[in-house]
């Protein structure tokens, strides 16, 4: 299949779309007060009016997401698009997959089916056509597709973006190696990579998106995968597994942001703990590297997040600024995303931070000499294990 | 399913909120089973009164629940022995987590299921992620309800399959609100409750997170398997985590504070999480265990049975410094991670003396210490 990139004037590839999500459409207010629900206040809600009107205007996108071929995501797809022409609504088939499986092929019987056009002997979605019909609802088996030279648009995802645009509803499907993306990993588990490929921004416009989970096992049979010798079944099943956990923490982490979108709409200023973040506190007085490094390994065992935080301090000694620049080096090393926080009282500061970015945990190191003061009256981190509500504070060892 | 094997296989349809459509997919793959000549029958299955799942019930054999009478009125249960007699090669059991009304053989359902299971029986479930042991505070925390109905984590562990049952927030609410989910009554109230959007749309990340990790865990034992069969080929294909074998050995400080359980629940998700051997003690002053006040003694055995629930390895330790005492057993014990609970707010007016944790730390300096901040304030459990 030719790529897209390759093809003369009629490819000028369709602006990446400009809407966002739909949790997101109302843009985060200034009045969102810290931790505390709030009531919003008229003009918000009128602005909010305003944009649901202009997004419902638009058709909406809902993407059914599988991590393999085989675990189901056409017949799901088309088991909503009768579901919803039950109940009413006008729904077309756009586009399905050659070789349907059976149960597939008994769902497209009762369904109306735009049938596909051939430019140079090469089927493909014939937007046109869908356009003057112009469903509610139009059925798109897979995003991921190249158009031959001299269609309207050199990738399938950009006619869906057309449809859209002109208020057309879609529900797709696409496979995890067809995400531009996630090519790379996928890649490295299989060997393997395909030419078509939907960029991941435009699944993120998505309304909604559903996994369609199954056991490898299901996909290895339905896909027909499982003809091959016992040997590589067995690698092919650990990939398949591989591939599965991905898929699962792409639409988790799509889904985490849907949330924060949410909360910042409700005027919640404030990050659920949904999964696991790690704040490690990094300070010019010790050496930060094993607690960067445990940090970086319970944040890939829980699949979370690792945030290095530190305090701006211009005038400290040589040697201090150096051992802070080597710690933040170490965690830069490690894939932390770096904070710098700037206040008087660094534990409240902290604290405050931890908070407002949902942190589950709290690494610091212990101070290398323990004052006589620091025997009777609070040390930092005794002040912050007092405060850190609700947050796990690891102390690691000098 | 394999035949043949002298334990059941248990698979688990994991969701979020009820009306995801657990329950009719476990019903599709029975009919599914049924079809490829499977033995398959219902052991329960809740209708809520739901058409659309009542109708996919037809057609299959369902074993007539059991009457369990208490405080005057008759409940139903599964008859976990009239499915022993029928012995089918298959039975579904919906919602994993329901407790059993007293006078039941067992309290918990998973417990019947575990009987189905030791019989050779498979078993297909469904099961919402908030009813997970480890993951109630989490959920109380952003959801503001104290989920009362809870499994242990390591029953769910024990599957030999875990799917992610699906469905964004928006159609479930739509669902709700067409009255495909619960009566009028009952979804007005819901709505109040889980069926918060924010709550659903964090409830499902929560779930397509632990289903990740479902996946992650049961790679991670495969590989193992794998790794002592085959030694040293191939070692380039798998960077994943899963792969590395955890050197890590968590040990949770038992008391008779009441957030003893919320630090049990954290200490076994980490333990969990990095693969690590988990241990709890209790430390007393007293010679004897039973020396104890009979209020404390009853609190602190009730955590120990929490934890012993969890399969975590529980001892009790006799000592009066509290802090040397834990330090020394996890010397012996090669612990490399201490988790104890913040001290309650008097302690921290003591300004002679030093809290637990500051001891703990001092003792150990080769250990990470962790404080778990109990969450009493918040929201009122």
């Amino acid at each position: 299949m030719p790529d897209g990139a390759d093809h003369g004037p009629t490819a000028t590839p369709a602006p990446l779309p400009n809407v966002s999500l739909p949790l997101s459409y109302y843009p985060a207010s200034a009045a969102i007060m810290s931790g505390t629900f709030t009531r919003p206040d008229p003009e918000r809600l009128l602005r909010q009016v305003e944009a649901e009107e202009e997004h419902r205007q638009r058709g909406r996108l809902k993407v059914f997401l599988g991590y393999a071929g085989g675990v189901g995501k056409s017949f799901r797809m088309l088991d909503e698009g009768r579901r919803r022409r039950e109940r009413g609504e006008d729904v077309v088939v756009g586009a399905v997959q050659a070789n349907p499986a059976p149960e597939v092929e008994a769902l497209l019987q009762c369904m109306e089916v735009i049938p596909l056009r051939t430019v140079d002997g090469v089927f493909v979605m014939d937007v046109d056509a869908i356009l003057r019909r112009h469903p509610q609802v139009c059925l798109v088996d897979s995003l991921a597709y190249n158009n031959p030279l001299g269609s309207r648009n050199p990738r399938r995802w950009q006619d869906v973006e057309q449809l859209l645009e002109a208020g057309i509803s879609v529900i797709a499907t696409v496979n995890l190696q067809y995400i531009e993306e996630q090519q790379d990993k996928v890649e490295r588990i299989t060997g393997k990579r395909v030419t078509e490929g939907v960029p991941q921004s435009f699944l993120s416009t998505a309304d909604e998106i559903e996994v369609v989970d199954a056991p490898p096992e299901m996909a290895m049979q339905r896909s027909g995968d499982g003809a091959e010798s016992l040997e590589s079944t067995g690698s092919r099943e650990q990939q398949l597994s591989e591939l599965r956990e991905i898929a699962l923490i792409l639409a988790a982490e799509v889904v985490d942001h849907q949330l924060e979108a949410y909360l910042h709409r409700q005027g919640i200023d404030q990050i659920w703990s949904t999964h696991e973040r790690i704040l490690v506190w990094v300070t010019p007085l010790s050496d930060a590297a094993a607690m960067i490094a445990s940090g970086r390994r319970n944040a890939d065992r829980f699949r979370g997040e690792l945030i290095a935080a530190y305090f701006s301090q211009p005038d400290l000694p040589p040697a201090e600024k150096a051992k802070l620049d080597e710690n933040l080096a170490c965690a830069h090393d490690a894939g932390a995303q770096i904070e710098v926080l700037d206040a008087e009282d660094h534990v409240d500061a902290v604290i405050r931070f931890a908070r407002a970015h949902g942190i589950t945990q709290i690494f610091v190191k212990r101070s290398a000499q323990e004052s006589l003061w620091d025997r009777f009256l609070a040390s930092p981190i005794d002040r912050l294990i007092q405060s850190a509500e609700g947050i796990d504070v690891r102390v690691f060892p000098q | 399913m394999k035949e043949q094997s002298p334990h059941g296989r248990l698979k688990i349809l994991l969701g979020y909120a009820a009306g995801v459509g657990k329950t009719f997919k476990m019903l599709d793959e029975a009919h599914e089973l049924k079809r490829q000549g499977v033995d398959v029958v219902v052991g329960y299955f809740e209708p809520h009164g739901r058409k659309d799942t009542i109708a996919k019930s037809e057609g299959l054999e369902i074993i007539p629940r059991r009457g369990v009478p208490y405080r005057g009125s008759v409940f139903e249960e599964m008859d976990t022995d009239a499915v022993l007699r029928r012995h089918p090669q298959v039975c579904l059991v919906d919602e994993l987590a329901h407790t059993n009304i007293p006078g039941s053989d067992r309290s918990k359902r998973w417990e019947d299921v575990q009987v189905l299971l030791d019989a050779g029986i498979h078993v297909l479930t469904t099961l919402n992620v908030q009813h997970l042991e480890s993951l109630n505070d989490q959920v109380r925390d952003f959801s503001g309800v104290r989920v009362r109905e809870t499994i242990p984590d390591w029953v769910v562990k024990q599957a030999d399959e875990v799917v992610m049952v699906d469905l964004p927030p928006e159609a479930l609410l739509n669902r709700l609100k067409r009255g495909v989910v619960y009566t009028p009554e009952k979804a007005s109230q819901a709505l109040q409750n889980f069926f918060k959007e924010s709550t659903l749309v964090a409830l499902r990340e929560v779930a397509l997170r632990q289903a990740a990790h479902e996946v992650d865990s049961r790679q991670a034992g495969q590989q193992a398997a794998e790794a002592s069969r085959v030694l040293g080929s191939d070692g380039e294909t798998s960077p994943s985590p899963a792969a590395q074998e955890s050197t890590d050995r968590i040990l949770i400080h038992i008391t008779a504070n009441p957030a003893t359980a919320a630090l049990i629940r954290r200490g076994r998700r980490v333990a969990d999480f990095l693969r690590a051997d988990c241990f709890a003690v209790f430390v007393h002053a007293e010679p004897d265990f039973r020396d104890l006040p009979a209020a404390q003694r009853q609190t602190v055995e009730k955590h120990l049975n929490f934890a012993r629930n969890l399969r975590i390895e529980t001892r009790l330790l006799q000592g009066k410094d509290t802090a040397k005492t834990i330090v020394e057993f996890a010397h012996v014990h090669g612990i490399t991670h201490i988790f104890l609970l913040r001290p309650q707010r008097a302690a921290w007016s003591k300004i002679f003396g030093r809290n637990l944790h500051q001891q703990v730390v001092r003792l150990a300096p080769n250990m990470q210490v962790t404080i778990v901040a109990d969450r009493r304030n918040n929201l009122g459990a």
